[in-house]
């Protein structure tokens, strides 16, 4: 068996793991990244579409040159290997910690390392995970499947589409559908306002007169051995109304429904989880409850833009190297919670001394809201906001001024709120 | 085989037809299986709930209470010989009140007269420690620890594998739709215009049985299906329990179940609906509180958030609620092996022995076969296997190191090996290998597999299957289409800057 | 006549408020800044998009090679365009950027290639 020995392994060669792995090295340690597909990208290279990187580039890019921006840095560094088709299956952690990896071409290589990145991305929700009723034909497919089968394959799963769920997923196929030639017959959202960017709403369905439902469901699937149709229930109160149930004839289903990061491999090393994110509890510095395992990207909780995938995988590969050289401290970090109407707030800790960057999710729908961070009940600082929603990311920071005044209170616990 | 005539055909590849064929194969005897759907166990035995019973559930005085205790004793040599996932792993029968203990000491009862081994009673604190995630309040129960776990279309896959190897012919896509009595034999046609012809016939047709003991003009026979819905949930679930667990059973069903899987999920269900159609399997949101509710009450961390897929299987039905293996009387070369409900998955491998020892009886002649090898290679599994020993396996096999399916861990030489079987629709593939049996439930590895399928096959995209005729998952290729001009969308001016 | 609409020129997404009286004098209500002007503008005189797609690749690492307009497309002529995409077929290598089709129909937009596809 082939050993190897690295400062760094990063699991996973999409936008996390490429960006951290470009800074990781960028600081002179060596690295190296498990991509279980046979090119780097992850699931940039499937996206064919525009909006990425206005923040972080100020250009408006496709998902395959956001992508090919990162892969020509990371090809660039020479203390970066890079392994493709290569999935990891064993784990443990220890000093140093192992990797069991396999691939066709090496066999299975045991990899050592002092550090970790998890950032394997995340998974799509499927029909088995919300119970769609009705009979198991052929034609269902999740938005990020078919995304794959069209955009890289060339594949068309159907020709008459409904997608359920106004993910952003689920948006965006709905005008590739359009434009690969399928007809899409509506859009179905359970919940009374729509789960994606609105400019994907605009862009996607309302330039095709592609009717979305609000508060509405799929009640049952037909067909015995290809989709033939659907029935969609609308819902009143959160309770469906059944005989204002209409049928659309299609012969596929495309679920966006939700992403749950995929952490599989964390559950191995024994990181302990968040059921709020479905990603590994995190201290200040990225780094989750078992010591030079760190997380970022949508392994860690599920963003909505790429940008802030690629800043939050740099500043934690910035603590994975102080964490190898001997200067990470987690004993100085202290944690931050949810209060009133926040679903999490991402890392759970902060660090005082330092500018802390929390990505947060609401609750509530509301205009004109205010972020309160609190200490004792006493507010820290106030940000107000100008619209707040489940579906789109708030984030803010807090510096050394911020927090300056938690230093000389014994209790250090800082709470999170949106009012 | 003389004049072209087969001894036997055994219409219906499921867990029974398989059986039976496979018991054959140790004989001189020409036989042929006959499966109407595109692979074998795709009937009643693919939504089986995969339990191997303790022999406590059913009276000596019937054939399944005495074919289930034969039976279960068989499967520790089938796995040898055919290694397929398969677990002893015990059954628990859980009772809440002093009135179920009642019947819980007359199953006991009933075992002991089966003459099934180990059964033991327990008190409350005997089952909880058996059994640690028991709910609370169950007071006590029944321990059965022949009972098991066996993952049935892999069962079914195996004897499949085993019976060809030693002479069988398996005919896939041939539905029997018309049969004659000819000098001697049966003439046997299938709906694709395909015939053949054979001494004796089996009707192992499951739901379809009567049908096809109509088609050979022989008893009148009337299937009723029994839906029964099932919940899998993730192998991470909390209320994964060590056991198979059981309430205590009503007149109509065994009730609602928790079932650790041999490969490590957990299986809640089923539910025990009669319908009248034998092709609806649809699933419905109603069975979904009713079996999280049994399922929780014997163990209350089964939750919801586990789920990764819900399914519906049916039973084949028949008044009396016997299993119904005879000679025909109307027509002395045929056997009736209908009503195969639960326990049939436990009684199958007995139900070959019978069945075999029935055609002897109708005047087949059974010789054994000199060269009969019961051994089939057992395919290596990745997940099975230490790093170093993977590693070894890649070295020589690479393909054994391409990880296709993340989340059950199938490597792409596994998947290719299905093929290799025959196995050549995504669902065949899936219960012969487990990948896109996972989590995922195939989203980041079906488009692997139907690529290895094309390569393997030669098939194209378009004729790829979910399960056989009409499932096709690809219907054209991009540009195939045309793009229309969505004529009610707002255009521009035709002004250019 | 009046529309409400989405600036979508940035995240922020804004809710404007478009009136006109002829289309020399549009008022615009609700952007925060002056790309929500422009883009309502835009939307009611001459709607643009930017149009990605795949192209055919003959041979090559992947099948299919993604493309986009270099700048946004008047929605009109946008499903003519994705038709002719899709008869077009590449042979690598392309690098990324390289202009696939000029001048789209006079339009002054060209069709270029999303990332590299190397020679295999």
């Amino acid at each position: 068996m082939i050993e190897k020995h690295y400062d760094a392994v990063v699991f996973g060669g999409g936008s996390a793991g490429l960006a951290a792995a470009v800074r990781i090295a960028g600081q002179g340690c060596s690295v190296a990244v498990l991509e279980r597909e046979n090119e780097l990208g992850g699931i940039l290279n499937q996206c064919i579409h525009n909006g990425f990187g206005i923040q972080r580039f100020k250009e408006d890019l496709t998902g395959p040159e956001y992508a090919e921006r990162f892969i020509e840095m990371v090809e660039e560094l020479d203390n970066v290997s890079i392994f493709l088709e290569t999935t990891a299956l064993e784990v443990t952690h220890g000093t140093p910690h192992s990797v069991f990896a396999y691939s066709k071409r090496y066999g299975v290589i045991k990899i050592e390392c002092r550090a970790i990145v998890l950032a394997m991305g995340c998974r799509e929700r499927n029909r088995g995970n919300i119970g769609i009723p009705g009979t198991r034909p052929a034609g269902v497919f999740t938005a990020g499947l078919a995304q794959r089968l069209i955009n890289i394959d060339g594949y068309i799963p159907g020709r008459r589409a409904v997608i359920l769920g106004s993910g952003d997923i689920g948006l965006i196929m709905a005008r590739r559908l359009t434009w690969v030639g399928v007809e899409v017959l509506g859009v179905i959202e359970i919940q009374g306002y729509p789960s994606g960017l609105t400019r994907n709403i605009v862009q996607c369905l309302n330039d095709f007169n592609i009717p979305l439902y609000l508060s509405h469901t799929l009640s049952e699937i037909r067909g015995k051995d290809r989709v033939t149709g659907v029935t969609v229930t609308p819902l009143q109160d959160g309770k469906t109304v059944t005989a204002k149930s209409f049928d659309l004839d299609c012969d596929t289903i495309l679920l966006s429904v939700g992403l749950i990061p995929d952490n599989e491999l964390s559950r191995k090393f024994g990181v302990s989880l968040n059921p709020e994110t479905g990603g590994p509890f995190v201290d200040a510095g990225l780094m989750s409850s078992v010591p030079g395992v760190f997380a970022c990207g949508n392994v860690l909780h599920v963003h909505d833009l790429v940008d802030y995938v690629s800043e939050e995988s740099e500043r934690c590969a910035s603590f994975v190297v102080e964490y190898l050289n001997g200067t990470y401290n987690p004993l100085l970090h202290h944690p931050i919670v949810s209060g009133a109407n926040v679903k999490y707030v991402i890392p759970n800790k902060y660090l005082p001394g330092m500018t802390n960057r929390f990505y947060l999710r609401s609750l509530i729908v509301k205009n004109k809201a205010e972020l309160v961070i609190s200490l004792e009940g006493e507010p820290l600082k106030r940000k107000n906001l100008a619209h707040v929603q489940p579906s789109e990311m708030v984030s803010f920071s807090l510096d050394e001024q911020d927090l300056s005044r938690g230093s000389e209170s014994r209790e250090k616990k800082l709470e999170v709120s949106i009012y | 085989m003389k004049n072209n005539i087969y001894d036997v055909a055994v219409v219906g590849a499921g867990v029974v037809g398989a059986s039976i064929a496979r018991k054959l194969s140790a004989y001189a005897c020409d036989t042929v299986i006959l499966e109407k759907e595109w692979d074998v166990s795709f009937g009643v035995t693919k939504t089986n709930s995969g339990i191997i019973h303790g022999g406590f559930h059913y009276p000596t005085s019937t054939l399944k209470g005495r074919l289930e205790v034969l039976g279960n004793i068989m499967f520790d040599r089938l796995q040898q010989e055919l290694h397929f996932p398969f677990r002893r792993c015990g059954i628990l029968a859980a009772a809440f009140t002093i009135e179920e203990m009642k019947t819980i000491e007359k199953m006991y009862m009933q075992g002991v007269e089966n003459k099934v081994i180990g059964l033991e009673l327990c008190n409350r604190d005997r089952i909880h420690s058996l059994e640690p995630k028991l709910n609370p309040d169950v007071v006590g129960g029944l321990h059965a620890p022949s009972g098991g776990v066996i993952e049935p279309y892999h069962f079914v896959f195996s004897l499949i594998e085993s019976a060809k190897k030693n002479g069988v012919e398996l005919r896939t896509r041939f539905k029997v739709v018309k049969a004659e009595k000819r000098k001697g034999h049966f003439l046997i046609q299938a709906e694709n215009g395909e015939s053949l012809r054979a001494r004796y016939l089996v009707n192992a047709a499951g739901l379809y049985a009567d049908e096809v003991s109509a088609i050979f003009n022989a008893e009148h026979l009337q299937i009723k299906p029994l839906k029964g819905q099932e919940f899998l949930l993730d192998r991470n679930a909390a209320g994964l329990p060590g056991k198979v667990i059981f309430p205590v059973p009503s007149i109509v069903s065994k009730g609602i179940l928790v079932i650790p899987t041999p490969e490590g999920t957990c299986m809640v269900g089923p539910t025990a609906i009669e319908q009248k159609d034998k092709e609806d399997l649809s699933t419905s949101q109603s069975n979904f509180a009713t079996v999280f509710h049994s399922a929780r009450r014997l163990i209350p961390k089964i939750s919801e958030r586990d789920i990764i897929t819900s399914f519906a299987g049916l039973r084949p039905t028949l008044k009396g609620n016997d299993f119904y293996i005879a000679i025909s009387e109307k027509q002395p070369e045929l056997i009736q092996v209908a009503g195969i409900q639960s326990p049939g998955l436990t009684a199958a491998p007995a139900i070959g022995e019978y069945v075999k020892d029935l055609l002897k009886k109708a005047g087949l002649v059974l010789t054994e076969r000199p060269d009969y090898d019961p051994f089939v290679d057992e395919i290596p599994r990745i997940r099975k296997l230490s790093p170093y020993e993977a590693d070894a396996l890649v070295q020589k096999e690479p393909a054994y190191g391409e990880i296709i399916c993340r989340c059950e861990s199938v490597s792409e030489a596994e998947i290719v090996s299905a093929i290799r079987q025959g196995h050549t629709t995504m669902d065949g593939i899936k219960f012969y290998t487990r990948a896109q049996m996972g989590r995922c439930q195939g989203g980041f590895c079906s488009y692997k597999i139907l690529k290895i399928l094309q390569r393997e096959t030669g098939m194209s995209i378009e004729e790829i299957t979910k399960r056989g005729l009409g499932s096709n998952l690809i219907t054209d290729r991009v540009g195939g289409l045309a793009v229309k001009d969505p004529a009610a969308a707002p255009t521009g001016t035709e002004e250019v800057k | 006549m009046e529309r409400k609409m989405v600036c979508i020129s940035c995240p922020l997404g804004c809710r404007l408020t478009v009136t006109w009286e002829d289309e020399n004098d549009i008022a615009v209500k609700g952007n925060k800044c002056a790309k929500g002007e422009s883009y309502a503008q835009e939307e009611i005189l001459a709607p643009k998009r930017v149009v990605t797609a795949t192209v055919r690749a003959a041979t090559g690492a992947v099948r299919r090679l993604p493309v986009k307009t270099n700048l946004p497309m008047l929605k009109g002529y946008i499903p003519a365009l994705l038709n002719r995409i899709y008869k077009l077929e590449l042979r690598p290598p392309i690098v990324r950027g390289q202009v696939l089709l000029k001048n789209i129909e006079g339009t002054g937009v060209d069709l270029v290639a999303t990332r590299n596809l190397k020679k295999v």
